[in-house]
């Protein structure tokens, strides 16, 4: 398609010929995000949707205790902190952005007046600056004026890397300067097309600049008020203790009516999921209880006349089978799958898809995922209905024998392939937890009937997932044939998702294995595409270009997707939470209300 | 006697400072980073991980960071939680009184079934009462914590659903009713720990006192026509007593570990269940400090039993 059929179709929304939600499910049927897709219309000219009003509370307060599990409990109250999005979820009911993602990935303003577009002179047409306006009367929650003033020492604040804050990378490469006491404007150094990023969402919250100037930088860690927030949230500040408990109460001042409309919020944290899912679900002793990573059968039997269910919510989370480019057993100059070398055995592309070929998404699905996940073939994933026309999987294991046949593989005496005398093994690492595990012994077995030895291993997640250099067992060194585990897509764009895996970004001794491109994969082809979406002014051209990304990590099988992961999380019958793939739990808590 | 419990003092310090070595050691080396939850993340570039580290001291080799951590520990300094990015002190502080609420409630409930019971079987070896005593003792310390912990719930909380199995540090209520409410929420775990206890500490009571229960002086009072509680209590008790003290001294910095396990299932946001998911999240400087803690807890009790030997037999200090 693109580009020309692209073009006509944003016409089409412009005109009202065609709507937008057949629009964005369009853009989603050939790889792009909801997110994406409304990014495009609002370049293309046409104004953002704003969400359908279904909060249903008529006045503030009024809804009683809100209590919520979270079985990993903030550590961490300041949102520039938060190195899990479980002191992003405590950090959002105090402070807030200006804008969040919804579930349909529109932007749903909260702080801002309105959502910038081309049509209210908030976009550049160069898409190289924005406009947001700030909603005004805003006041924190110790009575002070939310200003621009505010967002412009926010982003200061962020940038600045003595403050070492995990949220620099949204701001460090931006200015922010203030237009009026409501309005700033946002610079970019290149044309930005995903221009909802700062401000927007987990790592958008604002601080208080009267109460954080006096420490920027060095002295970011000792701000009383990194662990007594003062916001402009719904909720206002009460208690708080690591990993144990966030309280809040009622704001009465604040900036939306009707809302919130729970007198009282109680983060508790701690404990495992499975009790988590079994307190909300079965006791009903909390109302809502994050992140249920338990295996889909054990959830379905709690529900079973129980006072709450799961509720899922789709994202870009990605659960895959990374294949190694470099020779693992091999060391060169002091390094272990080195770039100078090539895999003996998955250099070869066949062997590669045939590798794919053997991994049993369905099966994964019915033993482990269950509702949690849905097959696909794509490493980038949209929202909802996502199937990409351009790929497909498939689960055959004579295929594959047959391509491993033809590369060369012959089975031996002992049942193992081999060629040139060098037997077919494979070692299979990924991180500790029960559905990885599950997941190898399919893989293993389809493996092992096409004639390939695998071995397993798991490693310890806080190893496994650690930057620790002096480590041989983390992710970035893969010292084994192929990997498995999760990445998260934390922003509704593909654009840093995708550039992990150009070939500046591989991971080697040099850059302390902090490339981010662990399966080492080099293609020029891929480099350019990147290259050409990151300087492409065109959003339309640019999301080609994402596309074509995708689809060579496809062709080339750089990973075998698994299984797209939903968000998974315990609600009791009663409770109306406002949750988004797109978003972290609590981005949307305003709205969160009970069914009387 | 003065002059006994400053020698116990003296031996203390030195262990102290070998043990604190040996735990900055094993931690250092332990693999791990605080950072993990930061690396898979693409919204944070690698170098706020390495200025973070850098910042942390992370990257320094480890004699200077015991040495730091020392001179600072000498300062009444302990340190920063590289997670929460807040005073140890205050963190365990916080998490001190629901600790010790649990596993002080706990250790009296258990002392208050295992001494009457183990001192009642003693005196009447081998009856009904002693054998049933026994029976459930080793039924008590043959099944673990997490299984009862998770067996109460089930039964209390999910089918009979009387008591609330998520503990609340602050309960929204006053007067009779948060102490009622604080009651009804440490029934269950405080009874899992307790009767654990118990059991093991009713053998370790009824076998002490059947051991100085025989002895000659015994025969002697009775002889003297001292009726049966007078003996027990007055003499049998007080000599018996004195490696039964040492089994709790010894055993209550062992309670608090072991009621980290009790502590996650029932989300008691006490000392264990920091420990628990400040290892996990690699915090080195809370897992210092709470293992530091219970190394001086293990101390600090040895000279508590130390002192008590010392009141019971007076002549255990003179030596």
């Amino acid at each position: 398609m693109l580009d020309k059929e692209l073009r006509s179709m944003i016409g089409q929304v412009k005109d009202g010929r065609m709507d937008r939600r057949a629009f964005v499910k369009r853009l989603a049927a050939v790889g792009l995000t909801a997110p994406l897709a409304n990014q495009l219309l609002a370049l293309g000219g046409v104004a953002m949707a704003q969400s359908p009003a279904v909060y249903k509370p008529t006045k503030r307060g009024g809804g009683g205790p809100l209590k919520v599990l979270w079985w990993q409990g903030p550590t961490l109250l300041n949102p520039h902190f938060a190195t899990g999005t479980k002191d992003q979820d405590g950090s959002r009911v105090f402070y807030e952005p200006l804008a969040s993602w919804d579930a349909d990935g529109n932007l749903n303003p909260i702080l801002a007046a309105e959502i910038p577009s081309v049509a209210n002179g908030g976009l550049a047409a160069d898409a190289k600056s924005v406009v947001w306006k700030i909603k005004p009367g805003v006041k924190w929650h110790d009575g002070k004026p939310l200003t621009a003033d505010d967002f412009v020492f926010t982003w200061q604040y962020a940038s600045d890397p003595a403050t070492a804050a995990v949220s620099i990378s949204t701001y460090g490469d931006i200015t922010v300067e203030k237009v009026s006491d409501l309005s700033i404007r946002i610079l970019f150094k290149t044309p930005t097309p995903f221009w909802a990023n700062a401000f927007v969402g987990a790592y958008g919250c604002v601080i208080p600049k009267h109460l954080f100037a006096d420490y920027k930088g060095s002295k970011s860690r000792e701000a009383p008020n990194n662990l007594s927030p003062v916001g402009t949230g719904p909720y206002k500040f009460v208690e708080f203790k690591p990993g144990d408990v966030v309280r809040g109460e009622l704001n009465p001042d604040y900036h939306m009516p009707n809302r919130p409309h729970f007198d009282t919020i109680e983060m508790k944290g701690g404990g495992d999921a499975v009790s988590a899912a079994r307190a909300v679900i079965q006791t009903g002793e909390f109302d809502f209880a994050w992140n249920m990573q338990v295996e889909d059968d054990v959830l379905l039997r709690l529900e079973k006349g129980g006072k709450g269910k799961t509720v899922y919510a789709t994202g870009g989370d990605i659960e895959f089978i990374a294949i190694n480019f470099t020779d693992p057993n091999v060391e060169i100059d002091g390094e272990r799958s080195s770039i100078k070398t090539k895999h003996p055995i998955l250099s070869d592309p066949n062997v590669r898809k045939a590798l794919a070929l053997l991994v049993d998404r369905e099966s994964v699905k019915k033993a482990i995922y269950g509702r949690a996940g849905r097959t696909t073939a794509n490493y980038l994933n949209g929202p909802e209905k996502f199937v990409s026309k351009n790929t497909s999987w498939e689960f055959n294991v004579e295929k594959a024998s047959k391509m491993l046949d033809d590369a060369g593989w012959k089975v031996g005496a002992d049942g193992i392939r081999e060629k040139d005398g060098k037997k077919f093994k494979l070692l299979y690492q990924t991180s500790t937890n029960g559905p990885r595990q599950k997941t190898q012994a399919i893989v293993k077995q389809a493996c092992q009937k096409a004639g390939i030895d695998v071995e397993l291993k798991s490693v310890v997640a806080s190893v496994f997932f650690s930057s620790d250099v002096a480590n041989p067992d983390t992710y970035p060194k893969f010292y084994a044939d192929i990997e498995e585990f999760q990445i998260p897509m934390t922003q509704p764009d593909p654009a840093l998702h995708m550039r992990r895996y150009i070939s500046a970004n591989v991971a080697t001794k040099e850059n302390k294995w902090q490339g981010q491109n662990f399966p080492r994969y080099v293609n020029k082809e891929y480099d350019d595409a990147i290259a050409a979406a990151e300087t492409e002014t065109d959003p339309v051209k640019r999301a080609a270009l994402y596309i074509k990304c995708n689809d060579l990590l496809w062709q080339d099988t750089v990973f075998i997707p698994v299984m797209h992961r939903l968000l998974v999380d315990a609600c009791s019958n009663t409770l109306r939470p406002a949750l988004s793939g797109w978003a972290n739990r609590t981005d949307n808590i305003q709205d969160w209300y009970r069914e009387a | 006697m003065s002059q006994y419990v400053l020698r116990r003092l003296l031996i203390a310090v030195p262990s102290l400072l070998a043990i604190s070595l040996v735990l900055f050691v094993v931690l250092a080396l332990a693999p791990g980073d605080p950072f993990s939850e930061l690396a898979t993340n693409p919204n944070v570039p690698p170098e706020v991980q390495a200025a973070l580290r850098a910042k942390f001291g992370l990257d320094d080799p480890i004699y200077l960071r015991y040495l730091h951590w020392l001179n600072a520990m000498l300062h009444g300094d302990w340190g920063f939680s590289f997670v929460s990015r807040m005073n140890v002190d205050t963190l365990i502080l916080q998490r001190l009184p629901a600790t010790l609420y649990v596993i002080g409630s706990a250790q009296i409930l258990a002392l208050l079934i295992a001494i009457p019971v183990g001192v009642y079987a003693a005196t009447r070896p081998y009856s009904l009462f002693d054998q049933i005593a026994n029976t459930l003792a080793f039924v008590g310390f043959s099944l673990p914590t997490f299984f009862t912990g998770i067996l109460f719930i089930l039964i209390f909380s999910v089918t009979l659903d009387w008591l609330p199995f998520v503990y609340t540090t602050d309960i929204k209520a006053t007067g009779i009713r948060w102490v009622l409410e604080m009651i009804r929420q440490a029934i269950m775990p405080v009874a899992v720990l307790g009767l654990f206890q118990a059991a093991s500490m009713t053998r370790f009571v009824r076998s002490a006192m059947l051991d100085v229960i025989r002895l000659d002086y015994v025969t002697t009072a009775r002889a003297k026509g001292l009726g049966q509680a007078t003996v027990i209590v007055k003499h049998v008790m007080r000599n018996a007593m004195i490696p039964v003290v040492t089994l709790i001294a010894l055993q209550m910095p062992a309670v608090f570990g072991g009621a980290i396990v009790t502590e996650q299932i029932f989300r008691i946001p006490g000392i264990g269940s920091l420990l628990i998911s400040s290892i996990l999240s690699n915090d080195t400087p809370v897992v210092m400090a709470v293992t530091f803690v219970f190394a001086c807890l293990v101390v600090l009790f040895n000279l508590i039993a130390d002192v008590l030997y010392g009141w019971l037999d007076p002549r255990i200090s003179l030596r």
